[in-house]
């Protein structure tokens, strides 16, 4: 067989189609599919409060100046998070490793916050099946969609520390580049998921 | 190639989320209409989630296969929101009419 025979069955054939590479592809394609989990989330919390007589009002009941500042947090990570793949696209693996560290700790700040929040909310009477202010599924709903979220957040901080040592363990920093693009995809939903969650849970 | 496309100003962006959030806390409180404040949160949420998409995500830059993969959830939340609304309709007429009745009970 020729050279060129063998080299024709082993390259993808080149369509519009084709991306640059199959693991952001997977990615997104993952992505998609959390993302249609989270919509469901959301949509099923405006049925339940569409349909409800005495649904509390949110940002009377849940303050917004900590979740607020919870968001700019998250925009914040999600800039260190471009910084490091910016870094790491000049070439300089130690920045790159500095900027995801922050991106990771950002994350953490994040998680911590949320805790904090959670059991204010606890103690002043938020239950999953029940609070002081009227309809029941609204702690329901509000624990498991920030949960949700909360969750995403803390398999990313999980996922940013495993990449700080996968791009020190490359022999060049080029070779951890599209890995980290990948991951940061990942990170940039979980921010763009709590814009939405922010909005509809807090705000409306 | 990954590192073809070049970087857009993140900082640029960065500030832009940052004052579409404080629009947001701003639009609250604004004396307006129930109804147009949710219209304009919405679209501000829109808005934020446009510009990480396109530009952290590097969507902008991305072939169409991804463009094609990321619309797939906006098409599918559209189909939900149009199958839900018809039960939505059906509960709140249904709560209208039990609120009705338990305030006039007398007259039958």
């Amino acid at each position: 067989m020729s050279q060129a025979a063998v080299h024709s069955a082993v390259e993808p054939a080149e369509t519009p189609l084709t991306p640059d590479s199959w693991g952001k592809l997977g990615m997104w394609i993952f992505l998609a599919g959390d993302a249609v989990g989270f919509g469901t989330l959301l949509a099923a919390y405006g049925m339940m409060r569409a349909t409800s007589g005495d649904w509390p009002n949110p940002y009377a009941v849940l303050g917004i100046n900590l979740t607020a500042a919870m968001t700019f947090l998250l925009i914040c990570s999600s800039v260190t998070m471009v910084k490091a793949l910016e870094w790491l696209g000049n070439g300089d693996r130690a920045k790159a490793k500095v900027y995801l560290f922050l991106t990771a700790l950002g994350g953490a700040i994040f998680v911590s916050l949320q805790a904090y929040e959670w059991s204010h909310l606890i103690h002043r009477g938020l239950h999953i099946n029940g609070n002081p202010w009227g309809a029941a599924l609204f702690g329901t709903s509000f624990f498991i969609v920030t949960g949700f979220h909360g969750l995403h957040v803390t398999g990313g901080v999980i996922y940013l520390v495993a990449m700080i040592r996968y791009v020190s363990n490359r022999p060049q920093p080029a070779a951890s580049y599209n890995a980290v693009e990948i991951t940061g995809l990942y990170w940039h939903f979980v921010d763009l998921v709590w814009i939405m969650v922010f909005t509809f849970m807090y705000l409306l | 190639m990954a590192t073809a496309h070049k970087h857009p100003n993140y900082m640029a962006i960065f500030w832009y989320l940052a004052i579409l959030t404080v629009i947001e806390l701003g639009v609250i409180f604004m004396p307006i209409g129930k109804f147009t404040i949710g219209v304009l949160l919405c679209a501000l949420a829109l808005g934020k989630a446009t510009l990480v998409a396109m530009y952290f995500m590097h969507l902008r830059f991305e072939t169409r296969t991804l463009g094609l993969v990321a619309m797939t959830p906006l098409a599918i939340a559209t189909l939900l929101v149009f199958l839900l609304l018809p039960d939505g309709f059906a509960v709140v007429h249904q709560t209208a009419e039990k609120k009705a009745a338990a305030t006039e009970p007398a007259k039958h």
